[in-house]
């Protein structure tokens, strides 16, 4: 007891209220507002940078969606010398519309208007615009009408504000006669050479059937094997090699299983290169890991009682598995597979290597014909020289992110939905 | 477009004995006066005969695709025509390769005279062994249908034999995965060893000129030192990347942690996670068309003349930026590990919650991040587009962050794409390059899995 005190009154007592240790304690406060500031600041400038690639993207793709116009008067009767609406309605439309001669009615209609060099001024295949205008109103070409034309590249980039410094010149000259209308062949057009014609509905396609491919073959693959993991597999050396290998395919970096497409697809079981059937393929490989992996906490999930009931009123092991836990797993292997599908259509670097980088520029209307996709088809646009193909790589990164977005809104919705918590 | 059909064919053909099974089975089950004579469900004896008629049809369409070419060619090879072919073996193959393309639609023109005279007696031969291939299919469908639909009886254990099936299913299908692990690996390392039987191992591994285009003979290649690459692929994405992307995503997933109100957590974390979800070509886009440039003109406005527009810089920072979530979620997850009580301690001892974090948690924690970052790095070595459209293809050995280098991913888009020989070094150094970057990623998510899984281990 005396011990203590003595102790006690040897020490001077800690002055929390002196200069010194106030000073230190707004040290250590002022330490810990500023880590506190730091991380706030991580998240803000992670946070903003996705803001910048998305406002940049966006800001450059908007213009895609517009195209820049000039007005061409045609005297349809004069220049076809008395061609009837009927003609142009029913089976034989096409053929007529050709004999018809649309592009050097269009280009002479030009030359009237803007003189000598006029065509120069429009985009090359502005007249298929004309064309398909004949078919959706055959009364047309009974008529002068005045109808708009896409202009060339470079004054389309210039009157959009971002051209070269002869461009801007040809539209001051032009500026009153320039507007802007939608770009309609950009939603329904494939690739092109002329910025003003491209389109992404051949990469969408392509894509479109590529997805297929790959969820038709990935999801009942990797459905059955989350299945077979979880329920069935006994624990031996055998599963622990196939457990190994799903995780490690999970991790192999997407070149690879190119490479492996490139050498056994293509070279081995010799399939055509560039289909979309052996892009399919090759995506599948890389989004099974990923459906397993979601597959088996979505069945793992799935309460014993609900196993143990099942078989307790006489149901084999097999329909427990396929009556009971599947149909109850299913919103989480779903959730898993929409976001291994969304990866798979975000990727780009397999499918260059199996040869899906051609200049394509007809839609694909099967499994085997040369095709490209999305990704790769920005890919090609950002490699090319044309300032007009900025905003149309834009324009596509656009349409890429929304169905993206889209996909990963499901995705939420579904584990939203029907996920059911045990 | 014949193959499609006849597979659709099969499939409905299988709907119809699956009904006729059933039909039979409903009547057993009528007819039954006791229970349990019957074994299995109508379904089960439906499924055993459409499985019986499908099957085997399937199997042998499998293995006629496979062995009719060879008859094609031999019944081409009786022709008339086929007097005139060269007897050298190799011009004889591309002719008869030719004509066959020709024949089943591939191709429209020939560029050998001689190929367009074997068209016909290909076409003959195509169409003939297809229908017989086609007739054959569909009698077995018939034949195996009416077969199993007679073997039909109350106390058949068709749910039995069912479920075996779909047993074997299931193992077969979780098998894939092992089959394309051994595949890549098998793949690399067959177009490796050709690649390594041309150039020595020593000068692909530790050679220090990188040049593919130069080389020109078959045998005594240079330019096949691979050593700038792996330069270039370390400084890009395990050096500028990991710079930008361990600062921030550890000090995110603190803040989220520690600090933030759940309902900022609550909103921030999926928009991080959003930078993850971006396709690497858009970043890719984003790195050439906005930073590179930007990071040049900074690079020049400070004096360094030599930027290039192609900076390791620019790649780097982006692919940092790309990998944040990842570096973040795995640090989220090892600091959420560590056990309260060290935490809780700490704060009781009086210590400020940053002090608690540098002093405590972070320690405690380092393992599971150390494990993330090195599957972070992992990633970001084996990332393709950013680096293919930013980062350039001058082999650089240089540690100047304005200036470009190449990556290991940069030289296979580049070796894989235009025309492809598949003998000459320069494809084939391709699967080199694609063997030694699998090996490494592997490697490194075996060593993070076994830090991650230890440390786990040391709390539990």
């Amino acid at each position: 007891m005396n011990s203590t005190t003595a102790f006690a009154e040897e020490r001077n007592p800690t002055d929390w209220q002196g200069d010194a240790m106030q000073k230190r304690i707004r040290k250590r406060y002022a330490a810990e507002r500023r880590f506190k500031a730091l991380g706030l600041g991580a998240i803000i400038l992670s946070a903003g940078f996705l803001a910048f690639l998305l406002i940049v993207m966006v800001g450059n793709g908007l213009r895609g969606f517009t195209q820049t116009e000039l007005p061409v008067e045609i005297d349809f009767p004069a220049m076809t010398g008395g061609a009837s609406a009927s003609q142009f309605e029913g089976a034989n439309a096409a053929a007529n519309l050709r004999t018809l001669g649309v592009r050097d009615i269009v280009n002479t209609s030009v030359e009237i208007q803007y003189g000598e060099q006029g065509t120069e001024l429009f985009s090359a295949g502005g007249w298929q615009a004309v064309s398909a205008e004949i078919l959706n109103d055959p009364e047309i070409v009974e008529t002068k009408t005045t109808l708009y034309l896409p202009a060339e590249s470079e004054i389309d980039v210039a009157y959009k504000g971002d051209g070269s410094a002869s461009a801007e010149e040809r539209v001051a000259e032009l500026e009153d006669q320039l507007s802007t209308g939608f770009n309609w062949n950009f939603l329904s057009n494939s690739d092109a050479t002329d910025p003003m014609q491209v389109g992404i509905w051949g990469a969408l396609k392509g894509s479109l059937i590529t997805m297929f491919i790959t969820l038709i073959i990935a999801f009942p693959i990797g459905v059955l094997s989350a299945l077979y993991l979880e329920e069935y597999a006994p624990k031996n050396r055998f599963t622990d090699l196939i457990e190994v290998s799903i995780n490690n395919l999970a991790a192999v970096p997407s070149i690879i299983f190119g490479l492996l497409g490139l050498a056994v697809f293509l070279n081995l079981f010799g399939l055509p290169r560039s289909a979309a059937l052996v892009g399919g393929l090759t995506l599948a490989l890389m989004t099974m890991p990923v459906i397993v992996i979601s597959g088996r906490n979505a069945v793992k999930a799935v309460p014993p009682s609900i196993r143990e009931a099942a078989l307790g009123i006489g149901a084999s092991q097999m329909q427990v598995v396929f009556h009971h836990v599947l149909p109850l797993a299913l919103p989480g292997i779903l959730t898993g597979t929409i976001i291994g599908m969304a990866r798979a259509l975000g990727e780009t670097a397999p499918l260059l290597m199996i040869g899906m980088r051609a200049f394509i520029a007809t839609p694909p209307s099967g499994i085997v014909e040369p095709a490209t996709v999305l990704p790769v088809q920005i890919f090609l646009w950002s490699d090319e020289v044309n300032r007009g193909f900025v905003e149309k790589t834009s324009a596509a990164i656009i349409v890429l992110l929304l169905f993206l977005l889209t996909m990963n809104a499901l995705a939420i919705y579904l584990r939203n939905r029907f996920e059911t918590r045990w | 477009m014949t193959g499609s059909i006849l597979f659709l064919l099969i499939i409905v053909l299988g709907g119809i004995a699956w009904f006729f099974g059933r039909v039979k089975a409903n009547r057993f089950a009528a007819n039954s006066t006791k229970r349990g004579e019957v074994h299995s469900l109508p379904n089960y004896h439906g499924w055993y005969v459409a499985l019986w008629a499908i099957g085997p049809a399937l199997l042998f369409l499998i293995i006629w695709n496979i062995a009719s070419p060879a008859l094609i060619t031999d019944a081409a090879l009786t022709s008339p025509a086929a007097e005139q072919l060269p007897q050298d073996p190799f011009a004889r193959g591309a002719i008869l390769a030719e004509a066959r393309s020709i024949a089943s639609g591939q191709q429209v023109q020939a560029f050998n005279p001689l190929s367009t005279s074997m068209v016909e007696p290909y076409k003959t031969a195509i169409s003939y062994y297809r229908t017989i291939g086609m007739v054959a299919a569909v009698l077995l469908v018939f034949a195996c249908g009416v077969f199993a639909w007679l073997r039909l009886k109350p106390e058949l254990r068709a749910r039995t034999k069912i479920e075996r099936i779909t047993m074997m299913t299931l193992l077969f299908a979780s098998l894939i995965a092992t089959i394309t692990t051994v595949g890549i690996f098998a793949s690399l390392i067959f177009e490796s060893a050709r690649f390594f039987s041309m150039v020595s191992p020593i000068d692909f591994l530790f050679g220090t000129e990188w040049n593919p285009k130069a080389v020109a003979g078959p045998r005594g290649e240079t330019g096949f030192g691979a050593i700038p690459l792996f330069w270039g692929t370390v400084f890009i994405g395990a050096i500028i990347a990991m710079i930008v992307a361990i600062p921030l995503g550890l000090m995110s997933a603190i803040y989220l942690t520690q600090y933030a109100a759940p309902s900022f957590r609550a909103w921030m974390k999926p928009i991080l996670e959003v930078l993850a979800g971006v396709p690497t070509v858009v970043y890719g886009y984003f790195a050439a068309l906005t930073v590179a440039p930007a990071l040049r003109d900074f690079a020049v406005s400070i004096g360094i003349s030599s930027a290039s527009s192609e900076s390791a810089l620019a790649a780097g920072v982006v692919m940092g930026i790309m990998i944040i979530p990842f570096v973040s979620s795995m640090a989220d997850d090892s600091i959420a590990a560590v056990p309260s009580a060290m935490r809780d301690g700490s704060l009781a001892m009086g210590a400020t919650k940053s002090e608690t974090i540098k002093k405590v948690l972070i320690p405690a924690a380092l393992p599971g991040v150390v494990g993330g970052v090195l599957l972070a790095v992992s990633r970001a070595i084996g990332e393709t587009m950013i680096v293919v459209m930013a980062a350039g293809l001058a082999a650089n050995m240089t540690a100047n962050p304005f200036s470009s280098v190449t990556t290991v991913t940069t030289q296979i888009v580049q070796l894989l794409t235009g025309d492809q020989e598949f003998d000459s070094p320069k494809t084939l150094a391709a699967f080199a390059l694609g063997l030694v970057l699998f090996i490494v990623t592997l490697l490194l998510n075996l060593i993070a899995l076994r830090v991650v899984k230890k440390y786990r281990e040391a709390y539990e």
